[in-house]
């Protein structure tokens, strides 16, 4: 693959990673939600490949295969079933409307490329250049974590900034080792199946899944 | 030690508890005896002392493709995780029966509780003995994945909302961590460190004055803020009172007591690294910023708390609050002082919870103004309480005087008189605070109830693990004896640059 081709490729795949937070963050459907992250998981997969391709490492091939299926696959269908349990499948009332969600989805951006400038200057390489995409869509994953009212609408951010995260680290440095990218991924699902099966407990003793009835609790 | 030796003493701590679990969550025909519980704390314990004999004479040992090491800090949190755990898996069985007769929990329940504290104790002597920075995230973040479903225990509204704000928050916070982690990862393999050793602790406090000290920066501010979401110290600190409140006090005893102090020893971990690096103004100014802000949120809603077990958990944030603060000083005093200060509130923050449990049960209320001269009602729970919160007040005999002492001492003569003084200050309102409301709870009269005769309640055998942690708090206040040597080396590891 030639050096254009490759930084060309790869400005796609950071690009649609980019635009599929900017969607979560634009629609309220959840449904939706869980149809571009999977596609998100398959643009950071689509890194992933890419790197390895261009740095002739097989393995870190077969780590974008391991992140096809976890962000692309099993994530998405965990979600999708949540749903299907529930039925809650609009967000009600966001704490941020749409206009002014998109708007600070732009002042983020641009917050992460002021904050990665270092990042980008230590080693400036197509791959690192594109590394404030990452840390953009791990800002849009908080953003929509505290913003978000239902239970399932936190867990996609949460998982965005998981993503974004996961980007930064391909990015920066090809990935972190193996063994740390095992125990990562493998704790990400875990966390997600806790939070689902908090989810349903949540429905079990409130009735709904609305985080802002969560207020036994306080002093 | 030979490698063989080394390799079990290592991986002990890690697989037994883990083994116990799996045995604890196979096991469905029968209930377990409740001294089987006990394996696990006294393998983690017995693995401290025998690394802390190690590592004071030989140095710092390594295992399983440096997945595994054990230096002087790691000793000392091994000690102090085996005699925590120690106190509360003793404690547990007494717990739970009173929660199977109040009809809390059943037969499967209590399966799982003992699951799931075994994997949380296996997971967090993981986070205590790994050498790679990566795996070490990893298990702190396993951490809070086992414990969610021991905060939501009993299925109520309330600890529902507390497993889902832990749980979010948690996670959420520790996701910073992992991406300062990257960071720190990407300007070592910068500064031209092998993959396979970039996230080694050792190699990378050898050549951390090679790294990057703009990406270490950034990297090092998102260490603090996400470890710290653990560790309870602000921005991300909201989970704490509820999750501790909700809890099993046994399990309140263990998250509060040691996960707190675990967490907290990363940040000391990679202080290392970043001192090297950018020097130790910036994370100085990091720490002790969070420590003052976590010290005055916690001074001010204890002042209006009215619910003992959440005057526990501020409590708990107002000593991690001290200890970051200690971190924050730097000297080899500041950090003696702060690893000495984890132990000493580890043992009487376990007291206290554990006591805290057996009130829940005589009064059935968790709210200060309910319970009335418990010295009259339960003498001995009463004295065990009495006595665990003197020690978390800082009062001799107990080791916490001699920990604050130091801190304050070490952070005058460094130079940050004004840190410390305002410290000071908020732990005095603190102080003020909690004597008051445990004195409201302590004395009294007994309301005159005919219904009631007054026949004051007796702990039994369940006093015991009160008595002994009570006992090695007040011993090690008194001397540090025999673990002197390790303590300074522990010591000198963070704080001897």
């Amino acid at each position: 693959m030639s050096d254009s081709a490759y930084t060309q490729l790869l400005d796609l795949a950071c690009g649609a990673f980019l635009l599929a937070a900017v969607v979560v963050l634009w629609r309220r459907d959840l449904a939706t939600a869980v149809r571009v992250f999977a596609l998100q998981g398959l643009a950071l997969a689509a890194v992933a490949a890419l790197l390895g391709a261009h740095e002739h490492r097989w393995d870190l091939l077969a780590v974008a295969a391991g992140i096809g299926v976890l962000r692309a696959w099993a994530l998405p269908a965990l979600m999708r079933r949540a749903l299907a349990a529930g039925g809650e499948a609009r967000e009600s009332q966001p704490l941020v409307n749409v206009t002014a969600s998109l708007l600070t989805a732009a002042a983020l951006t641009l917050l992460a490329y002021a904050v990665s400038r270092p990042l980008v200057a230590l080693n400036p390489t197509p791959a690192t250049r594109a590394l404030p995409v990452g840390l953009a869509v791990a800002l849009i994953g908080f953003f929509i974590l505290v913003t978000r009212r239902r239970a399932l609408s936190q867990v996609v951010g949460f998982l965005l900034l998981d993503n974004g995260i996961t980007a930064v680290a391909f990015l920066a440095a090809s990935g972190v080792p193996l063994i740390v990218e095992l125990g990562v991924s493998f704790d990400v699902l875990l966390a997600v199946l806790v939070l689902r099966i908090l989810t349903t407990r949540m429905r079990a003793v409130f009735g709904h899944t609305d985080i802002d009835d969560l207020r036994e609790l306080h002093d | 030690m030979n490698p063989a030796a080394t390799t079990v003493v290592l991986f002990a701590p890690v697989a037994v508890p883990l083994i116990t679990a799996a045995v604890f969550a196979a096991t469905r025909r029968r209930d377990l005896t409740a001294w089987a519980g006990l394996l696990s704390p006294a393998t983690i314990l017995a693995g401290g002392i025998t690394l802390a004999v190690t590592v004071t004479r030989h140095g710092p040992v390594a295992t399983g493709n440096r997945l595994l090491r054990a230096d002087a800090l790691t000793a000392w949190m091994l000690l102090v995780v085996g005699a925590v755990a120690t106190l509360a898996c003793a404690a547990g069985p007494a717990y739970l029966a009173h929660e199977r007769a109040a009809g809390h929990t059943d037969k499967s329940g209590t399966r799982r509780y003992n699951m799931l504290v075994h994997a949380f104790l296996g997971a967090m002597c993981a986070a205590v003995l790994a050498a790679n920075l990566g795996v070490l995230w990893v298990a702190i973040e396993a951490t809070t994945i086992v414990t969610a479903f021991l905060v939501g225990h009993r299925r109520t509204r309330a600890s529902v909302e507390a497993a889902w704000k832990y749980v979010v928050i948690c996670s959420a916070g520790i996701a910073l961590a992992f991406l300062g982690t990257v960071l720190i990862y990407y300007a070592a393999r910068q500064a031209g460190i092998s993959e396979a050793s970039a996230l080694d602790w050792p190699t990378l406090a050898a050549h951390a004055d090679r790294l990057d000290p703009d990406v270490t920066r950034l990297g090092m501010a998102l260490i603090v803020i996400g470890f710290g979401a653990k560790a309870g110290l602000v921005p991300l600190h909201a989970w704490l009172p509820d999750a501790h409140s909700q809890a099993p006090a046994p399990v309140s005893a263990l998250m509060s007591g040691v996960l707190l102090a675990v967490s907290f020893t990363a940040v000391l971990r990679y202080k290392v690294i970043a001192d090297a690096a950018v020097g130790p103004e910036f994370t100085r100014i990091l720490l002790a910023t969070a420590a003052l802000l976590t010290l005055a949120l916690a001074a001010s809603v204890l002042l209006g708390q009215r619910d003992y077990k959440r005057m526990l958990a501020y409590s708990s944030m107002e000593h991690m609050a001290l200890i970051a603060l200690g971190a924050a000083i730097g000297s080899p005093l500041a950090i003696a002082a702060v690893l000495l200060h984890i132990a000493g509130h580890g043992l009487a923050k376990t007291v206290a919870f554990t006591s805290s449990g057996h009130i829940l049960h005589l009064q059935r209320t968790t709210r200060i103004g309910r319970v009335r001269a418990l010295l009259t009602r339960a003498p001995g729970l009463g004295a065990a309480f009495a006595l665990a919160v003197l020690a978390l007040l800082g009062l001799p005999p107990f080791s916490l005087f001699a920990s604050e002492l130091g801190i304050v001492r070490a952070g005058f003569a460094a130079g940050m008189g004004w840190p410390t003084a305002i410290a000071l200050l908020l732990v005095l309102t603190a102080f003020a605070a909690l004597a008051a409301r445990t004195a409201r709870m302590l004395l009294g009269a007994v309301p005159d109830t005919p219904a009631a005769p007054l026949r004051p309640a007796r702990l039994g055998a369940a006093g015991l693990p009160l008595a002994v942690g009570l006992a090695a708090c007040a011993a090690l206040g008194i001397t540090t004896w025999p673990l002197t040597r390790l303590l300074t080396d522990a010591a000198a590891i963070i704080g001897g640059h």
